[in-house]
Formats: structure tokens, C-alpha cells, sequence
């Protein structure tokens, strides 16, 4: 039985622990089901962190082993067995446009900018600050939106990102604190700088 | 789509065409000398043969004879395949082929399917579609496996073929309903809109919409893989006014109501995918099962059945009526049982496809080795793909399978358990196979009976199956079942390899002995850099090669890179410490005649 118990300088804790399982087997992680997936459009950026996260594989020296023995630790493997996501996302329910919203915890917002034919939904609840947003919408639609001043707003760039909130009332981006800022905001617009003039902060 | 591929240097600007033998034909097509004029017949007897050379292999061949023969082959080739979008470039690609209707675009490797190759690595369709949108405006097919595609590219697509026939998109991922839209309201002509195990942004836009008002051309529409619901409304409207529809495979928002409502519009439906197959979202109805039968019966022409995404069972037998007619049957979203699935597949004598989960135990395939006789392709999927589940498919199906079965070509078997006898057995029943995947979940599993490694099985099918293409394999295995590969298995050309062997001889083995290999792919065995040395001699003839939490080091990668110029070697990271390490985690080599892309990724390293 792995685990002595000793009274030296560290608890060994792991000894009296109460598992489930056989003396000697390590705990297995079970591969998690499958989250659900929201298809909601999300940035690849958000899933390449949570990809790379959640990598483990596991290489192992190609033992003789029986299975008397205990079986070797089941960390999650990435990709094991190789069922495509598609497949193994669909046994999960199907979900409803209310279903969706209700179950993911994501702020769903619809971003479109002037002259692009093409609506784009982000979740805000992803983004840490507004440099990751404007980072996003940067590589979304492919522009470059430079910086943002608290007294000139976004003066290098002809596009100027702004959001309709709760009031209906247009505002530039960044004028408000962050966690304000996602709790009111029901859509995004990414104006020609042209029109945007006139949002200045403190409207 | 057959797993055909094509040699990059194939496609050079006539750099491998033999100078030595340009002796056989004249020069140009004008020609008023008289002692040229057998060769202009001749050239113009070709050209017009060349006409119905469809197979891109024959093709190949022929522009290999001299350069005379070399020029009318790429004048008069029409479908244009790339196994390897960074192989050749577009531009390169135009240059030699000025006529192409139809194309063939293959991105990413398949170990993408299963979340190995981080997200934005690359397989962009629009260097394709920007150039192609110039230089041939008359394109009608495009067939795309694996690329990422952007709602741009499907609107300069719908905008640039004015005859565009055809989108095929398997796979694929980067563009949503916005991008449908365009195709189905700017494609006049379209006559197949195929979307298969893709994954489609909701943009909320109503695509089926889009479609032109006044009648259709449309034969195929697949869309199965849309998870977003679709405005039926508008799709009974668009399926009343396609008289050419054949091919139909819904989604699973739509209702098993909804499904009686097209079947009525469309009786001369030659393939269905039923969608959910279940009455949620459907209006309480006494006599709905009654309805579906007789739309079935009607349903004359239906050879191919898929869907059953949340199958409500009351209604299965309603499909009584098409089951002898079946070509193909695919199950594998239908969790059902043996019980439930014999009363449906005693009819099905003709049957050549079936997909199915392993739900229907190996007492269900009993049932399907005892009716499907001539079964030709067999996929038991598993309903809890996992590693530590319990499987209801073993040994005892695949055997039932290979007795009952003789005309088998294709397996795709997922399962918990196996033995050698019966994988033996399978090698000697069905000598006609030409794909072979067998994947025991468990890591390093070996035969339950007898806790031998599985390699006698495997070897036993190279050995039996001579006509053997493609091979997957799994279980606990040494390099013994690797030299049983390389030995016997001359016709392989895909390979796929997963958590087996004891070092670095089971992959010599296989790249020492197998001359037909086109597509390797490894992860987690003990092959090493001398290895990989082995290989070079064939890596030319490759279409790529993938290694993953292998013994690589990026050294040996290196070496490999400096010896061989026209090979791409791709070192991909996952997390950023592994820039320090000399361990390579990812590996992914490929020739080409292009030399690094100008499009890698900061977390891929070309070395």
C-alpha cells in the first residue's frame, strides 16, 4: 500500500486520505463530458488559451503490463480516443437559442462595423480589460484602432469603437470602467471616424 | 472521397518531365511542314482522349511521357487536386493549369480533428479563392477538406464564379451563416451546397432565405452539422420549389413534423437525413406516426438514410418501407439497442453502408452480419468515447461481422475490449479489405483472452489483405506488429499510430518497408530521432508526415531540414516554455515546392 504513514516533518496527508479506488491507484480524472458548446461566435483567441490549458498528454513507456496490476494514472489525454468534437458534442441536447443564453454564463453582444457586410457576436465576459477587446475586434475585422486617450479618444485610427448602452445612448469605448462597461452594454459599432465625432468622453 | 493523393513535384513547372524523351512529338500545334503532320494528328488524337482521362493519376502519367504530351495535359486537365494546400502554391498552380472547372483543396492534418493542431495554424483558403476568383472565373466545384474559411472568402467566392455549380466544404471551420447566405443568394446556378462535420458560426442570418425565389437548381443540400436552427418556413418553401433535389440531410432542429412536411414535398428524395427525428417543438398530434410511414412509402428512390439525431424510438419503424431499397444506413447519432435495431435492419438486404453505435452491442451486429451481405464499409462509433467505460461491442462482434460479411472494404470499429483470434479471423473472412481501423480505447490494451500484444492480429491483416490502403492501429503493441507492417504492408498509404511500439525500429520498419506510404501520423510512442533518419529516402514522396509527444528532438528536426531543402519542418508549441526545450512536442513535415510559408502562426517554428 503506497503511502506509509510517517511522523517526520510533513504530514503525509496522503495516507490518510479517503479515496475511492483500490490501494496503490493513483486518482483517475476521468475525461470530463464534453462542456457545452456554445457556436455562438467567439474569438479564436479565448480558445487557443483554453485549448492549450487543458493539455496534458500523456507518454508512456510501453509496458507489458497486465491488468492485474494497477492501471496507470488516466490523465485527461488530449484528443483520446480520436472522436471528432462535432461527434462527441452531439450527445449533448440540443439547444435552444434561450437554452443557450441562459446556460452560458458569456455577455453576448452583436459587433458590426461600417462598411463590413458581416455582423460579428463577442462575449465580453471573456475579455479581461478593453486592450484584449480592442485587441479582438482589431484581428475581427482587421483594422487598426491604435490607442486610446481619456482626452483625445482614438485619435490614430479612422475607425472608433463604440457601444449602445442600456439607455440607448452611443458612447465611446473605454470611457467607462471596465465592469461598468459590460454590464450596460448592449451592442457594439465600430464607426468611421467621421461619424463618430461628436462622442467624445464624458457624453 | 477516395484517399487518391498526388505527389507534390507533380505539379512543378515541368521539372521532372525527362528531357531525354521530348524526341516522340513535334513542337507547336500550327505546324505546315509536312513531315510534322503525323505528329499534329497525334495531337490532336490525344487531346481529344485526354478529354475523358479523368483520374488524376493517369493524368500525371501522361504529362511525364514528353513535354508535347506534358503541355496537352495541362491544357485539357479540368479538376485540379491538392492533397496539401501548402504543397504548391496558388500561384504556381495556375500557371501550369489554365483551365480548371473544378478543385480539390486538402488543409490541415487529420490529427486536427482531435484537437491536436492549435487553433489559427494555418490552411487559409484565401490566397486560393483571391487568385482563383481571377484566373478562372469559369470554376464550377470546389471541394474543400479541412481549411479554414472565412465568410470573406465565401463572398468573394458567391461574387467571382458566375457559373459556380458546386461548394463541398468537409470539415472546414472560420465562417457562419453570413457567409451561406451569400453563396445561396449570389450562386445562381449552385446545384450542391454540401456541409459535412464542419463547424458554422451562428451569425444569426437566415440563410435558407437567401436561395433564389423563383425555382432552384438545387440537387444537394447538406447541413446536417449546422447546429443553428433554420427558418422552416422558408425551407418547405425552398424544398417546394428544388425539383432537382435529390439529396436532402437536415439538421436537428428540425422536428420529426417538420421532416413529414419536406418528405411530402419531395418524394423523389434519393438521400435523407431526417434531422432530429424527434416531436419536440411539434404540436400534439394523434396520427403523426401514420403520416411518416406513408411518406416513407412514397419515397421510391431513397437509398441512403441518416439523421436520427434524437430519435423519439415510437417513430422507427416508420422507415420500414425504404429499408430494402438501402444503400446506406447511418445510425451513429441513434442510441439504440439490439432489440430495436433488428426489425429494422432484417430488411435492409442490400444494405453497403452502415454506420451505428456500439448501443446495439455486439447482438447487434450478429443482426447486421446475419442480413447485410453484401456490406461494403461498417463504422461502430462509441456512444461514451472514453477510455474506462464498458464497452458493448468486443471481439465477439467483429468476428460476427467477418463471417457474416465477406464483401467487406472498410472498417472503423471503436471498442474496449479485443482479441487476436478474432482480428485474425476478420484478415482471412474479408480479403478484400482496403481500410482497416481498429481502435481499442484503452491505452496499450492488449489481447483480454490471452494478454498477448495485439501483434499477431494487425499482422495477420497486411498479411491477408493484400489490397490493404489504409491502417489504424491500437492496443498495446510492439515493434514486432511494426515489422509485420513494414513487411507485408506494400500497399499502405495511410498509417496511423497511436500510443504503441518499444522504440525507435517499429517506425524504421515502416518507413524502411513501406513504398506506397503517403500519410503517417503518430502520437505517443517511443520513436526517436534516428528514427526519423530512416525515412529520408521517402520523405519526397509523402504527403506529410505527423509526429506528437513522440522522442524528437529539435536538433535531430533540424538535421532533417538541412538535408532535405524541399521539406517543410514544422515544429508547433502548445505552451511557451517549450521554445527553451529541445524536446519537439509536435512535429509536421511535408514537401513542397514552396518552401516555408509566409503565413505560420508565432506558435509554429519552421526549422
Amino acid at each position: 500500500m503506497e503511502g506509509t504513514v510517517t511522523f517526520e516533518s510533513d504530514l503525509n496527508l496522503k495516507a490518510t486520505e479517503l479515496r475511492l479506488g483500490l490501494p496503490g491507484t493513483n486518482e483517475s480524472e476521468k475525461q470530463t463530458p464534453p462542456s457545452v458548446r456554445s457556436n455562438k461566435r467567439a474569438l479564436p483567441d479565448m480558445n487557443e488559451e483554453s485549448r492549450s490549458k487543458n493539455y496534458s498528454s500523456v507518454t508512456e513507456a510501453a509496458g507489458h503490463g497486465d491488468r492485474e496490476t494497477a492501471p496507470p494514472s488516466k490523465a485527461q489525454v488530449v484528443g483520446w480516443p480520436p472522436i471528432r468534437s462535432y461527434r462527441k458534442n452531439s450527445f449533448q441536447p440540443k439547444k435552444t437559442e434561450a437554452d443557450a443564453d441562459a446556460e452560458a454564463t458569456g455577455i453576448y453582444v452583436k459587433v458590426s462595423m461600417d462598411g463590413a457586410p458581416f455582423l460579428r457576436k463577442v462575449d465580453l465576459k471573456v475579455y479581461k480589460g478593453y486592450p484584449e477587446l480592442l485587441k479582438a475586434l482589431e484581428n475581427m475585422f482587421k483594422f487598426s484602432i491604435g490607442e486610446y486617450s481619456e482626452r483625445d479618444g482614438y485619435t490614430r485610427s479612422e475607425f472608433v469603437p463604440t457601444y449602445e448602452d442600456k439607455d440607448g445612448d452611443w458612447m465611446l469605448l473605454g470611457d467607462v470602467p471596465w465592469d461598468m462597461f459590460i454590464s450596460s452594454c448592449k451592442k457594439l459599432r465600430i464607426m468611421k471616424g467621421s461619424e463618430a465625432r461628436g462622442l467624445g468622453c464624458g457624453v | 472521397m477516395s484517399e487518391d493523393d498526388e505527389r507534390a513535384t507533380d505539379l512543378s513547372g515541368g521539372g521532372i518531365v525527362s528531357s531525354n524523351r521530348t524526341r516522340c512529338c513535334g513542337g507547336s500545334v500550327a505546324s505546315d511542314c509536312p513531315s510534322q503532320f503525323p505528329d499534329q494528328v497525334l495531337e490532336n488524337v490525344l487531346e481529344n482522349v485526354l478529354l475523358f482521362l479523368t483520374s488524376r493519376r493517369e493524368r500525371n502519367t501522361v504529362s511525364l511521357v514528353c513535354k508535347s504530351w506534358y503541355r496537352l495535359e495541362k491544357q485539357t486537365r479540368s479538376e485540379l487536386f491538392i492533397g496539401n494546400c501548402y504543397a504548391v502554391s496558388p500561384r504556381r498552380a495556375i500557371e501550369r493549369f489554365q483551365k480548371i472547372l473544378s478543385l480539390v483543396l486538402k488543409g490541415k492534418p487529420r490529427f486536427a480533428d482531435f484537437n491536436l493542431v492549435p487553433l489559427n495554424w494555418g490552411a487559409h483558403f484565401t490566397p486560393w479563392v483571391t487568385a482563383m476568383a481571377e484566373a478562372y472565373p469559369w470554376l464550377e466545384k470546389v471541394y474543400l477538406k479541412r481549411m479554414s474559411v472565412t465568410d470573406e472568402d465565401l463572398a468573394l467566392l458567391a461574387q467571382s464564379f458566375p457559373g459556380f455549380k458546386e461548394l463541398v466544404l468537409v470539415c472546414c471551420d472560420g465562417f457562419g451563416t453570413s457567409g451561406l447566405a451569400l453563396v445561396a443568394s449570389k450562386c445562381r446556378q449552385l446545384r450542391v451546397l454540401d456541409l459535412i462535420d464542419d463547424d458554422v458560426m451562428d451569425d444569426e442570418v437566415d440563410w435558407i432565405s437567401c436561395f433564389p425565389e423563383t425555382g432552384t437548381c438545387l440537387e444537394s443540400l447538406i447541413f446536417d452539422c449546422v447546429e443553428c436552427p433554420v427558418n422552416f418556413d422558408a425551407l418547405e418553401q425552398l424544398v417546394a420549389r428544388s425539383s432537382s433535389l435529390r439529396k436532402l440531410r437536415l439538421n436537428r432542429h428540425v422536428s420529426i413534423g417538420q421532416l413529414h412536411r419536406l418528405m411530402v414535398q419531395a418524394p423523389q428524395l434519393t438521400h435523407l437525413g431526417t434531422g432530429s427525428f424527434s416531436s419536440a417543438g411539434d404540436p400534439a398530434q394523434g396520427d403523426q406516426e401514420l403520416d411518416l410511414i406513408s411518406d416513407f412509402a412514397a419515397s421510391k428512390s431513397l437509398i441512403c438514410l441518416s439523421g436520427f439525431r434524437d430519435i423519439l424510438l415510437d417513430y422507427l419503424p416508420a422507415i420500414h418501407p425504404v429499408c430494402a431499397n438501402l444503400t446506406s444506413l447511418n445510425f451513429s447519432y441513434a442510441s439504440i439497442n439490439a432489440e430495436q435495431l433488428k426489425p429494422v435492419i432484417c430488411h435492409c438486404h442490400k444494405l453497403q453502408t452502415f454506420w451505428v453505435l456500439d448501443s446495439v452491442c455486439d447482438e447487434g451486429l450478429q443482426a447486421v452480419a446475419a442480413t447485410c451481405k453484401d456490406l461494403r464499409e461498417l463504422r461502430v462509433f462509441p456512444m461514451n468515447p472514453s477510455e474506462d467505460s464498458d464497452s458493448p461491442v468486443s471481439e465477439v462482434g467483429l468476428l460476427a461481422i467477418s463471417e457474416g460479411c465477406r464483401q467487406l472494404r472498410s472498417i472503423l470499429y471503436f471498442c474496449q475490449q479485443m482479441t487476436n483470434a478474432a482480428v485474425v479471423a476478420m484478415s482471412k473472412n474479408c480479403p478484400d479489405l482496403v481500410v482497416f481501423r481498429l481502435c481499442i480505447m484503452g491505452r496499450h490494451l492488449p489481447d483480454h483472452l490471452t494478454g498477448q500484444p495485439m501483434d499477431e492480429g494487425f499482422g495477420a491483416i497486411v498479411m491477408n489483405c493484400n489490397k490493404l490502403t489504409r491502417l489504424a492501429v491500437s492496443g498495446l503493441l510492439t515493434d514486432k506488429a511494426f515489422s509485420y507492417i513494414g513487411k507485408y504492408g506494400k500497399l499502405v498509404r495511410t498509417l496511423s499510430v497511436a500510443f504503441a511500439g518499444d522504440g525507435d525500429m517499429g517506425l524504421r520498419y515502416v518507413l524502411e518497408g513501406c513504398p506506397k506510404l503517403q500519410k503517417l501520423e503518430i502520437r505517443d510512442s517511443p520513436f526517436g530521432d534516428s528514427a526519423l533518419f530512416s525515412g529520408l529516402h521517402h520523405y519526397y514522396k509523402m504527403r506529410f508526415l505527423w509526429m506528437s509527444s513522440c522522442q524528437l528532438s529539435r536538433s535531430g528536426c533540424k538535421e532533417i531540414a538541412q538535408r532535405m531543402p524541399r521539406l517543410v519542418v514544422e515544429v508547433i508549441r502548445d505552451r511557451v516554455e517549450e521554445e527553451m526545450d529541445d524536446a519537439v512536442e509536435k512535429l509536421y513535415m511535408y514537401p513542397s515546392l514552396e518552401g516555408p510559408r509566409d503565413d505560420a502562426p508565432k506558435f509554429v517554428t519552421i526549422l
